[in-house]
Order: C-alpha cells, then structure tokens, then sequence
C-alpha cells in the first residue's frame, strides 16, 4: 500500500499523510492533509475509532511516524483488547515508542469549577507525549467528551480553537473524532474549528440491510472522491472500495479451462475460457443460468480441481436435486471434498459482509473456481454503484489468487435490451454469455450466445441451448430465411422445407414427363402429316402417268385414224415428206 | 514563591493535616498567581493547621499530569481525605471551593 501516496506528487503544496487504510488514499489522492486536523464523525459504531486507530498504527507501522492516541472514553486496556481482533498489537508498539496512549478520563462527579481556568493541561499531556517518541500524529478520541465533563462550554470552545491551532502549529497530522448531532455533523459543532478535512462516516440499514459508508465531506486544497464509498471492517482493518482502488498488475494466464459443455467450448475458440477469467451468464429467470453454471463447477471438479459455489438462492441440498434432474450429478463432489456450497439469504448481512465472507473462504479452501449464483440478488434492488465496486473488488481479488469466477445474472427489466441491465457489471468480466427465451408460437426455447469474450475468437451465433434430463445440449438454430426458429418451430420449420423439397421434385419429375409425352405427340405427328405427304405425293404421280398415258393412246388413235384414211394427211403429212 | 518554600513551611502543621491538597498550575500565568492566592487565603481561613499544598508545575514536571488525570489548569486536587475531589479555575469563588473540598461539614 506504500505505492499509493505516490499520486500525490501531481499536487506540489498540499503534502499528504497516508493513511494506509485499504481505499482511503485513492479517495483522498494520497492521504491526510499532512500536519493539519481532520475531522471524522458519524454515529455511535460506524467504525470512527476504527479508523483512526488504523490511520495511527498503520502510521507508526508502515509509514514510520509515530502516533499518539489520546482517548476521552475508552481505557487503555479496552483499547488494546478491542484492536487486538484486527491483528493490532497496540501494547508491543506503545513498547517500541511507537505508539503512545493517553486516556483522559473526566469524572462530571469529581470535578467542581470555579472562576477562570483553560485547558493548559491537556495541552501539556498531549505535547509530552508528543515529545516522548516523536510522534507526527495524534489521535484525539472523542473530544466531545469534555463538553460533557465541563459546563463552561464557552471556556472550552476557545481553547478546543487553540488546541487544533496549536496542533498546526506543531506539524501534527490530527484525527478527531466527533459523534453525529441532530442538525450538525458533529453533536458540538467541532466541524467549526477543523476546516481542512472532514470524513463522514455512516452505518445504513436499507431494507432491512445494513452498509456502512465513507464520505469525504470536505478536503481544502485537495481533489477527493466526493461519492458515498461502502467500507467494511474486516480481519486486516478498515477497507474502502473505491471504484479507482483497482490495482491492475494481476497476471493473465494463457490457458484455458474447459466449461464443461463441448459446444459452448467451441464457440469459445474451441478451448474455453481463459483460467482465472471472470465469466458472467445473465438472462431472465429460467434461462439455464443455475444449470450452466453447475456444468462448469461439474467440469472444474471433474479436472480435480476445488470450487466454491456462494449460492443466494437455494440450499444445498435443493440445489443437488435440482441439478441432478438435469443429469448433473454434484453430490459426489461435495462427499469427496471437492465442492463446498455455501447457501446464504443475500438479506443476511451487508454488502459489505458478504465480501469478507467471501474472502475469507476463499482464502481458507483455495478453489481454483468459484461460483456466485447470482449477483444480481445480492441487492434486493440493484443498487449497481454498490455491487460494482464490491464486485470489482471481488474479481480482482480473485484474479490475483488466479481463480476462475463465474457469475451468473438475473437480467431485470423486461421488455428492454438484456442487455442493457448488465452494463454496470459486464465491463468487469472477460466473457459474457448470455441466455434468452425466445417464445414462439405458443413454447419458449432457450438460446446461448457468446456476448463477448476477451482475447479469443468466439463464435457470434446464436445456439439453441436444451436442458433435458440427459444434460445440456446445444443445437444450431434454424436460420433460413430471414428468421431464428428453435424448439418446435425449428424442427416444423424443417419438415416443412423438406415436405416442399419433395413436392417440387415431384412436380419436376411430373413436368418432365409431361414435356415427353408432348415430344411423343408430336413426332406422331409428325409421322403421320409425312404419311399424308407420301399418299399425296403418289396420287400426284398416279394422275400424271394416268394423263401421259392417256395422250399416248389418243396419239395412237389419231395415228391408226389416219393410216386408215389412206394415208393422205394434208399440210402436215405434206410438210413432213418435204423434210 | 517557590514549591518547596511553601512545603517546607507547612510541614509543621503536617500531624493535624486533615487536607492533602495539591495544586497543579502551568509556570506563572496570571490564573495560577490568583489561584495559588486565593487557595492560601481560603485555607488559612478555614482549615488553619489542618491542611498541606504541594504544587505541581506541569511545565517542570509534565509526566505528573497523567497520575491525577489533569487536563485543565489551575487544577486543585483534594487527595486526603478520599474520596478524591477536583476544582478546576482560579478559586475565585469561596463558596464553591469551601463546597468542593467539603470543608463545610469538616467544620460541622
């Protein structure tokens, strides 16, 4: 976390103090205004001792400045006790001179005020111990308690300005905490007096569930993320989740993990997604986003490999039952030690808890998958501004560790684009799938395509995706014309265009028949006008050779007239005996 | 005035003393001068021989502020008798102080 006060060399003038504490600084740019008061308030048990402890020990620890903690209501040894839960061991730094703890206790009983006095003594608690080790930070814890101890309250306030006054002067980094009034930040106004900083802390219950939050109100001189952060208290402190606290330095590993589903592999580049890549299904409700993401558990534990399936909303054992009606068999995983289920009401805790739970079973059983099913339940009503940082860092965290994570979504907002319900979180994860219903003619089917998926060709179809109780198929769709058909509609789309394909060869073959018969006719035809031509032709000849014939004899008979006749046969028999 | 000057001088009357007082102040300021004053007079008035002051500048010895948990000034710690009693301010107003001490019904 050292690395984090480095953004600050972008604003020369205003140094700042780091506080170490996990998201903190990223708000902040850099830390605490260096040598100047900041004002932390909120109500009882939002975690304001928390904080400022952190910011001291994380000082005195990581930073080496040394802190003064000066506490107005608990004791030294309740301090101690209660840090010791988030692995502080106070008592060894105060040992070190690193940390020194001054408990003001003020007794209203035991106190009598008369005439004119001033806080010159806690003035000079506070610098001796200053002095003592060193130190560049002070704690003041609540100081709101002396209002309480001392009626003289406009004593106080002046010298309350010249204490903060005085702790500028001295260079100190100051963290003052101050309980949230009626109308004002703080219950006496301190707000007044420390003008630089002001962190606003805040514990929520929002239907019913209960968030604690980080505001920095106010920050002179300095940018600062001016939204509401989610921060938890956790086994290592306080922890801010900023959208900006990503780190990304993870590694990427080049090999893949198998889903589980042969065809759903094939549409991922024919390999799977990538290990320790985040993998979000959504869809609407019934989509096969549960089944889905019990194949992939089913897959990883098959390779040997430990899961976590963080399931909201069923139990274990509904869970098993229903997966195994869909032919995946879970059961023997969990008997072998393979698979934890772990079933909780998403209403059961915060956010915030959520997380820690998260991390520490994560970091207890090592998976090399985990399973969250599903995200969108863990807000009632998709605050997104709040899983998303959580999220964020969530599959960060598991991406360092290399872990495979798969979410699955339900998608609200029916009738839009599915699509547009995921934005928020889709531009946390490398592959996207999503799952549809299409309904048509009167039954939904269900559809898979590969939304996208970072640094792998992935198939852009769409495929029909069937849950039965033989497992998960997928079937390709029916895309001719200018339709996607599935289910039934598919499979009469496809008797249809096969019922046409035989009519119209038949009505070919009847066609060619037809223009062969027609072909015989006319060669009949064709016959018999040729038959006429011949008869025609050999009456034509009949007839001449009847005519020639008949001229002849009548040649003959005029001849044989004439010989009959004697012989004289006037000009032209003349004629011919001249010649 | 000097702390010891004044311990030393008291010490006589140590075997009645009744009141273990002691008085915390920061170096001569104004307030502790009018404290110190105003404690001796109320003292001599009424507790004459039954009472010792220590004072206890914290500007010489700022590690005893811790032990009686001062933290304004001047501060007047009854220690004897118990149980133990705190006035904070200048002393100025002799009723008050007679009340804190409860010197009233010590008398009575």
């Amino acid at each position: 976390m050292a690395k984090v006060s480095q953004p600050t060399d972008r604003l020369p003038g205003l140094p700042k103090a780091p506080t170490g504490i996990q998201g903190l600084d990223e708000i902040t740019c850099g830390g605490l205004p260096a040598g100047r008061p900041t004002l932390v308030c909120g109500e009882a048990g939002c975690g304001k001792t928390m904080l400022a402890l952190e910011f001291i020990v994380r000082g005195a620890t990581e930073f080496g400045e040394p802190g003064v903690i000066m506490m107005f209501e608990e004791n030294a040894s309740e301090l101690t006790a209660n840090v010791r839960s988030l692995g502080f061991d106070l008592a060894k730094l105060v040992s070190q001179k690193k940390i020194r703890i001054d408990f003001v206790q003020i007794e209203r009983c035991e106190i009598e005020e008369t005439g004119e006095y001033d806080l010159e003594g806690l003035f000079i608690r506070l610098g001796h111990a200053i002095d003592s080790i060193g130190a560049k930070r002070v704690v003041l814890d609540t100081i709101e308690a002396l209002f309480a101890g001392l009626p003289n309250h406009a004593i106080l306030r002046s010298e309350l300005r010249r204490l903060f006054r005085w702790m500028k002067d001295r260079g100190m980094t100051a963290v003052i905490t101050g309980e949230r009034g009626e109308h004002s930040l703080t219950r006496f106004g301190l707000e007044e007096y420390v003008a630089d900083c002001v962190i606003v802390l805040d514990q929520r219950v929002q239907e019913q569930i209960s968030t604690r939050r980080l505001r920095v109100l106010k920050y002179r001189g300095s940018v600062h993320g001016t939204n509401e952060y989610p921060f938890l208290i956790g086994a290592r402190g306080l922890s801010v989740l900023p959208i900006t606290s990503l780190q990304l330095d993870h590694k990427a590993p080049a090999d893949r993990v198998v889903t589980g589903i042969a065809r759903l592999d094939e549409m991922l580049g024919g390999k799977g997604v990538y290990r320790g890549s985040s993998v979000l299904i959504s869809g609407s409700s019934g989509t096969g986003k549960s089944s889905l993401a019990a194949k992939f558990v089913d897959a990883a534990c098959r390779r040997g490999t430990r899961v976590i399936m963080f399931a909201y909303e069923e139990s274990p054992a509904q869970l098993l039952r229903n997966m195994r009606s869909v032919g995946i068999h879970l059961g023997p995983w969990v008997a072998k030690g393979l698979l934890q289920i772990h079933s909780s009401r998403p209403t059961m805790q915060g956010l915030e808890q959520h997380l820690v739970v998260m991390h520490d079973l994560v970091r207890a059983f090592q998976p090399s998958v985990i399973v969250v099913d599903p995200i969108s339940n863990l807000t009632l009503d998709s605050r997104e501004t709040e899983v998303k940082p959580m999220l964020m860092r969530l599959i960060d965290f598991l991406k360092q560790q290399q872990i495979t994570s798969l979410f699955t979504s339900l998608a609200t907002g029916s009738g839009a684009m599915p699509e547009d319900s995921q934005l928020g979180v889709s531009s946390l994860m490398d592959t996207w799938l999503l799952l549809r219903n299409v309904e048509f003619n009167g039954e939904r089917n269900r559809t898979i395509h590969v939304l996208k998926s970072r640094g792998m060709s992935h198939s852009n179809q769409v495929r029909e995706f069937i849950l039965s109780d033989k497992g998960i198929d997928f079937v390709d769709v029916y895309v001719g014309g200018d339709r996607v058909l599935t289910g039934s509609a598919r499979a009469a789309q496809e008797a249809q265009e096969r019922a046409t394909t035989e009519l119209r060869e038949q009505d070919h073959r009847r066609k060619v028949e037809q223009l062969r018969s027609k072909r015989r006719a006319i060669d009949a035809q064709i016959a018999a006008l040729q038959a006429q031509a011949e008869s025609e032709t050999a009456q034509v000849n009949f007839a001449i050779a009847q005519e020639t014939l008949q001229a002849a004899t009548a040649q003959q008979n005029i001849t044989a007239m004439v010989q009959m006749r004697g012989g004289l046969t006037g000009d032209n028999g003349g004629r011919k005996e001249k010649r | 005035m000097k702390t010891t000057e004044l311990r030393s001088k008291r010490k006589s009357t140590e075997a009645a003393g009744a009141f273990e007082l002691r008085l915390y102040v920061a170096g001569q300021t104004e307030k502790s001068v009018v404290a110190l004053a105003n404690l001796k007079r109320i003292c001599e008035t009424h507790l004459a021989g039954r009472y010792r002051i220590e004072i206890i500048d914290l500007m010489k010895s700022p590690q005893l502020a811790v032990a009686d948990q001062i933290f304004a000034l001047p501060t007047l710690v009854r220690r004897l008798p118990e149980p133990i009693k705190k006035i904070i301010g200048d002393l100025s107003n002799e009723q008050r102080v007679l009340v804190g001490l409860e010197v009233q019904r010590a008398r009575v």
